[in-house]
């Protein structure tokens, strides 16, 4: 697997909430997800993406600790 | 097309019937076709009917696959959801729960195993195919899971405690996944048949007949009807209802 720089990785976490619905304005990494209104089922689909597109796989476990943009960058970065 | 509008079946979907090879779940397999869905069709033990019902639809200008899988062996779904992809070049976007099977009993005297072939089959089997498809539904912003249940569940049938409790479950089942999923374009219904002409329903006395009020066993075709509608693009707005297609037998 290709290495992948954190600014990819977050560009696609970016893309991947705004496409949710999340306001494009409010996405940054302090941002709280609950605030942009991503819920668990776009956070499954976030899983989804993320392993299609880096080869990380998020347990439930993982996803429940992630409660910022910041905290879903920092936890692919880390791993992939 | 306008936001809230009900979204078309992306190019390339094709559709995925489990038991296919015979009864109820033959005639879906073909009306699916007929709508111009590629079908992938599980079966079991049916390899001849599943087989030449493949030669009937390419015959009539759709594409099919026949696919093996026991849909009760936990492995199973997975990799039948894989097959049909790989099959027929594109998602999975329309599946369809059908296969089922009966051991009945009374409850006083089901052995564990007439219970768990049963829910295995008919419930879990529906969960776990449901699960896997669902990856790619969402994604897609479209899908279409429907799940065969029974008039026998949300009804009492005496000798079907296990059959009644699985379909009442899916019936559960369909109800809960639906609204998880519904602001992603993924329907997810069931059809309950009631008394269905098919080898499996064979043995019913004819006082169960009696009692449909149409006065006549359904045929798969009829059930087959109301699954197509479900899957097709003029269904988007129905979500987590159970369409009963019985003779008025549960009215």
């Amino acid at each position: 697997m290709a290495e992948h720089t954190s600014e990819q990785i977050e560009k696609v976490i970016t893309d991947s909430l705004i496409s949710f619905g999340a306001n494009a304005d409010d996405v940054n990494r302090d941002a709280e997800l609950t605030a942009l209104d991503i819920d668990s089922l776009d956070l499954a689909e976030l899983s989804q993406i993320i392993e299609e597109q880096f080869g990380v796989e998020l347990t439930s476990a993982d996803v429940a600790e992630i409660a910022t943009v910041g905290d879903a960058i920092d936890i692919v970065v880390e791993r992939s | 097309m306008g936001e809230g509008v009900s979204a078309a079946r992306p190019q390339g979907a094709c559709a995925l019937v489990t038991g296919g090879s015979r009864g109820i779940g033959a005639a879906i397999a073909l009306a699916l076709a007929d709508d111009g869905w590629p079908v992938a069709i599980n079966y079991l033990t049916g390899a001849a009917g599943a087989n030449s019902l493949v030669a009937q639809i390419d015959s009539r200008g759709g594409r099919a696959a026949a696919i093996e899988g026991d849909v009760a062996d936990p492995d199973t779904p997975a990799r039948l959801i894989e097959a049909a992809e790989q099959a027929l070049s594109g998602p999975v976007l329309a599946l369809v729960n059908n296969a089922g099977v009966r051991a009945d009993g009374l409850a006083l005297s089901l052995s564990d195993e007439d219970w768990r072939i049963v829910l295995d089959t008919n419930l879990g089997s529906t969960y776990r195919l449901t699960r896997t498809a669902l990856r790619a539904m969402i994604r897609a912003r479209f899908g279409r899971v429907i799940n065969i249940a029974s008039v026998v569940g949300p009804r009492a049938n005496a000798g079907q405690a296990n059959y009644a409790a699985s379909k009442a479950a899916v019936i559960g089942f369909t109800k809960t996944a639906a609204v998880e999923v519904a602001r992603r374009g993924v329907t997810i219904n069931a059809v309950a048949p009631g008394l269905i002409a098919t080898a499996m329903t064979d043995d019913i006395p004819q006082e169960f007949r009696d009692r449909v009020p149409a006065q006549r066993a359904g045929t798969p075709e009829e059930v087959a009807a109301a699954v197509a509608f479900l899957a097709s693009d003029r269904a988007g707005y129905i979500t987590g209802s159970t369409l009963y297609v019985d003779g008025g037998l549960s009215a």
